[in-house]
C-alpha cells in the first residue's frame, strides 16, 4: 500500500546557526527508515513521467521500487546503469525542474523526493559495498576526454564501460572540474567526487592532471601524435564576466570563480593551506544564480555579513529554491531589485563601499523575463569590504585558438550537432563549453550523448 | 612526476631549477610561463620559463626566494619532485621582424628576459640589453646576456657592480645617443616596467612588458590576473602575459599585486621559522 502522505519526508540538516560557521555538509541524508517510507510514496505509475525530466534517463520508478523493498544495492545498480555520478546528482541536480517536476504526486502535495532517494542509495552503496566491478574487456580503441568535470567524467565512464581505453585530461591538479573548484564542500563533499573519480580509475580510465589541452597538448596532437581515435571536449565555461562599472578592479573585488576556487580547490580557509584569502567583514555578492548562493554561503562561513545584490525580485532568482532557502536560513541578506552602479575604495585601492540603484520590473524581454529598469534617483550605498561577481562566464579561448577548423558560435561556444559532433571529424563536445554556464546534469547528459555517438562512429554502427 | 634534475644556486637567494617535464619542454616558447605547486598544501604560483630543452625533456626556471612558496621550493633537493608543474601557459613573445631592439631586465626578471633576448638575436635583430640588480650579489646570467647581445649595460642600484643607477637612466642614454629601436622589451618588477614604459613613451618607441599578476589556474578561469589595458579588461594568463606598456594601468596593477602582502609576509615568516626549527 502506497504511503499517501502529501508531504515529502524532510531532509535532516545541520542547524543553520551551526552550519554557517563550518564547511561540513549541510544536508545529512535520509536514514534507512526515512528512505523506505519516502519510496513508498511513489505510485510506480506506468507512463513514468519523471523519467522524461531526467537528462540521463535514470529508471526512476524501478530504483524507487527497490528502495521501498529495502534492496538498496539493487536500486544502486539500476541508477548506475544510466548515471555515472549518482552521489553527485542526488545532491546538486535541480530535481524540482526535472524529474520531480513531472511526478504525479506533485499535482496534489509534494512530489516524491527522488533526488533525496538517489542520494540515499548512492551513499548506502558507497558505505556498504567495496566490490570492485570487473574491468570491461578492452576493445582496442583509444578516446581522449578533455576536462574532468561532469561532462567529461560521464563520457569517460560510459566509454570505459564499453571497453574503450580512455584518458581524461585535466588542466588543474585535481580531477572533478566544477565539482571540486566550484561547488562548495558543504553542498558536495569532495570525498564523494574523489570516490567517483576513483571508480573510473578502477574501470581503467587514465586521469592526466596538470595537462592543459590547447597548451601542453593540442587537439590535433591528441589525434595525430598520441593516436586517440576520437576526442570529447568538455572543458567547461571559462572566463568570468564582470560588470562594466567603475571600480571593478579594486582589491577585494573577486569573480565568484576565483573566490570559490581559493576556498574549495585550494582550501584557503584552512590554516594549513598556503593559498591566501581575504577574510572580509561585509560582502556583496552580485548575481542570483546557484554560484552566487555558493559564494554567499562561503563568505558567511568565513565570518562575514553577506548581501546578495540581484537586479530582479525574489521570485525571479535563477538559483534553486533550496539554495535560496538555505542561504536565507544561514543569515544571508537579500537585496533584490537593486543593481550595482559603482564600487569605491580607500587610498590603498581596498574596497569600502558599493553604490546600488533600486530597480523595478517592466515588460517581459526577449528571454520572457520582466526587464529590470532603474528607478531614477534611488541610489544607496552599502558599506562592504568585498564584492563578488557571480554573473556567469564566457567560453575559454585556449582550445578554439589552437584547433584549426573548430567552428564557434558568436557567444564563443563550440558548435555541435545533435550527437555532440563538432565541425571537426571525430571531435565531439558538450557541457558548458558548448552551452555556456548551465547545470551539472545537463553537462552529464551531453557527455552521455557524445559517448554513444563516439561508440557508434568508432564501431562503424 | 616533475623531478628536479638540476638545482644550482646562482646567488644566495636566486636558484635555478631544471625540471623534468617533457611535454612542456616540447611546446614551450620564450615569454611563456608555467604554474607550479611545491606540495599538496601548496599554493599555485606562476613563474616564467627561463629555458627549455625538448631533447632532454626539461624546463628551467630561475626563482628568487621572496615568500613562503619560494622558501619551501628552495629547500627541495635534486631528485625531489614537485607536486605540480603545468604549462606552457600564455602567449609566446612576438620576436619576428624586428631590426633593432633593446631588452631591459630587472632582478630575477632577467631570467625571463634572457630567452626573449636570445630569440630576438636568433631571429636576426641587433640586440641591446640593459640589466639591473639591487647589488652585486644578485647579478645573474651576465655571460649569457653578453654572448647574445650586441651591447650590454649592467647596472646596480648601489653601484657595487657595473654602473650605478637605474635601468631607465641607462636606457634613456642609449636612446638619446641615437639608437633607433623598433621595440623595447621590459621584464622585471612592475615598478621597473612602469618606469621603462614612461621613459620610452615620449619617444614613441613601442614597448612590450611581461606581466606577472596574481593568478590561480592560469588558464582563464579565475579572473584574478585581470588588468586594465587601454581601458579594456584583459586576463594576463590567456591574453598575455605580454602587453603594450604604454597602455597598462600601472597603478592599478601594482596595487592589485600587493593585495595579499600582509598575509604573505605572515606565511613567509611562519615557513622560515618552521625550517629553522627543523634545522635545530
Amino acid at each position: 500500500m502506497a504511503n499517501m502522505s502529501l508531504i515529502k519526508n524532510p531532509m535532516p540538516s545541520q542547524d543553520p546557526n551551526v552550519r554557517n560557521k563550518n564547511f561540513d555538509e549541510v544536508a545529512l541524508g535520509y536514514t534507512r527508515e526515512q528512505a523506505m517510507d519516502e519510496a513508498q510514496r511513489c505510485l510506480n505509475c506506468k507512463n513514468r513521467a519523471c523519467m522524461q525530466g531526467c537528462p540521463v534517463m535514470v529508471h526512476i520508478p524501478e530504483f524507487i521500487a527497490e528502495v521501498a523493498k529495502g534492496n538498496f544495492e539493487e536500486a544502486y545498480q539500476i541508477i548506475s546503469n544510466t548515471s555515472a555520478l549518482p552521489a553527485v546528482c542526488g545532491r546538486v541536480c535541480p530535481q524540482e525542474n526535472q524529474c520531480e517536476k513531472y511526478c504525479v504526486r506533485g499535482k496534489k502535495g509534494d512530489p516524491v523526493g527522488i533526488g533525496r532517494l538517489e542520494r540515499f542509495v548512492a551513499d548506502w552503496h558507497n558505505s556498504h559495498t567495496c566490490d570492485v566491478p570487473p574491468r570491461p574487456a578492452p576493445n582496442g580503441h583509444k578516446v581522449a576526454v578533455v576536462g574532468s568535470g561532469p561532462a567529461g567524467l560521464t563520457c569517460a565512464g560510459d566509454l570505459a564501460r564499453k571497453g574503450y581505453d580512455v584518458t581524461v585530461f585535466e588542466a588543474l591538479h585535481l580531477a572533478g572540474g566544477v565539482l571540486v573548484y566550484g561547488i562548495p564542500e558543504f553542498r558536495l563533499p569532495k570525498a564523494i567526487v574523489q570516490k567517483e573519480v576513483d571508480g573510473l580509475k578502477e574501470m581503467g580510465v587514465t586521469i592526466a592532471t596538470d595537462t592543459v589541452i590547447g597548451g601542453t597538448i593540442t587537439i590535433d596532437d591528441l589525434m595525430a601524435e598520441h593516436r586517440f581515435e576520437a576526442v570529447f571536449i568538455g572543458s567547461g565555461a571559462g572566463l568570468p564576466m564582470f560588470m562594466k562599472i567603475p571600480g571593478v578592479n579594486y582589491r577585494g573585488v573577486y569573480s565568484a570563480n576565483e573566490f570559490l576556487t581559493r576556498i574549495n580547490l585550494m582550501k584557503a580557509y584552512r590554516e594549513d593551506s598556503d593559498t591566501p584569502i581575504q577574510h572580509p567583514k561585509k560582502v556583496a555578492v552580485v548575481g542570483g544564480g546557484n554560484v552566487a548562493m555558493d559564494a554567499a554561503r562561503c563568505a558567511k562561513r568565513l565570518g562575514a555579513e553577506v548581501y546578495i545584490v540581484y537586479r530582479r525580485g525574489m521570485e525571479e532568482l535563477p538559483a534553486r529554491h533550496e539554495e535560496v532557502e538555505h542561504a536565507e536560513e544561514e543569515g544571508v541578506i537579500f537585496k533584490t531589485l537593486c543593481n550595482p552602479v559603482e564600487i569605491f575604495a580607500d587610498e590603498n585601492d581596498d574596497v569600502n563601499k558599493i553604490r546600488c540603484i533600486k530597480m523595478e520590473l517592466g515588460e517581459p524581454d526577449a528571454s520572457g523575463r520582466r526587464r529590470p529598469m532603474e528607478i531614477a534617483g534611488s541610489e544607496f550605498d552599502l558599506d562592504v569590504d568585498c564584492v563578488i561577481m557571480a554573473l556567469g562566464t564566457s567560453p575559454n579561448p585556449l582550445i578554439k585558438d589552437t584547433t584549426e577548423g573548430l567552428v564557434i558560435n558568436n557567444h564563443g561556444g563550440i558548435v555541435v550537432n545533435e550527437d555532440g559532433l563538432t565541425s571537426r571529424e571525430k571531435v565531439y563536445a558538450g557541457g558548458d563549453a558548448v552551452t555556456g554556464a548551465a547545470t551539472v546534469i545537463l553537462a552529464m547528459g551531453a557527455g552521455k550523448t557524445a559517448a554513444k555517438a563516439i561508440d557508434e562512429q568508432l564501431m562503424g554502427k | 612526476m616533475y623531478r628536479i634534475v638540476r638545482k644550482e644556486a646562482l646567488r644566495p637567494t636566486v636558484t635555478l631549477y631544471e625540471i623534468e617535464a617533457p611535454l612542456i619542454a616540447k611546446k614551450a616558447n620564450p615569454g611563456q610561463f608555467i604554474i607550479l605547486r611545491v606540495d599538496e598544501k601548496g599554493e599555485r604560483i606562476p613563474i616564467t620559463i627561463n629555458s627549455y630543452d625538448p631533447e632532454k625533456g626539461t624546463v628551467t626556471i630561475i626563482v628568487q626566494t621572496v615568500g613562503a612558496t619560494t622558501e619551501k621550493l628552495s629547500h627541495m633537493k635534486e631528485g625531489d619532485c614537485l607536486a605540480d608543474f603545468v604549462g606552457p601557459l600564455g602567449k609566446p613573445t612576438e620576436t619576428a621582424g624586428k631590426k633593432k631592439v633593446c631588452v631591459v631586465g630587472g632582478g630575477v626578471g632577467c631570467a625571463i628576459a634572457y630567452p626573449v633576448l636570445k630569440k630576438f638575436h636568433d631571429d636576426g635583430a641587433e640586440v641591446h640589453a640593459v640589466i639591473g640588480f639591487r647589488s652585486e650579489d644578485l647579478v645573474i646570467l651576465e655571460d649569457e646576456f653578453r654572448a647574445a647581445s650586441d651591447k650590454l649595460v649592467v647596472c646596480t642600484d648601489d653601484g657595487s657592480y657595473g654602473r650605478k643607477g637605474l635601468v631607465t637612466e641607462a636606457l634613456k642614454e642609449l636612446i638619446d645617443a641615437g639608437n633607433q629601436y623598433d621595440e623595447v622589451f621590459a621584464i622585471g618588477p612592475m615598478v621597473m616596467m612602469k618606469f621603462v614604459s614612461k621613459t620610452t613613451e615620449p619617444y614613441g618607441i613601442p614597448t612590450t612588458v611581461s606581466m606577472s599578476p596574481i593568478m590561480i589556474d592560469g588558464t582563464g578561469m579565475c579572473g584574478g590576473c585581470r588588468l586594465s589595458v587601454g581601458g579594456e579588461m584583459k586576463f594576463a594568463c590567456v591574453d598575455g602575459p605580454d602587453f603594450d606598456g604604454h597602455k597598462v594601468d600601472w597603478d592599478l596593477a601594482v596595487k592589485r599585486n600587493q593585495m595579499y602582502q600582509a598575509i604573505e609576509r605572515h606565511k613567509y615568516e611562519e615557513t622560515c621559522n618552521l625550517f629553522k626549527k627543523e634545522a635545530n
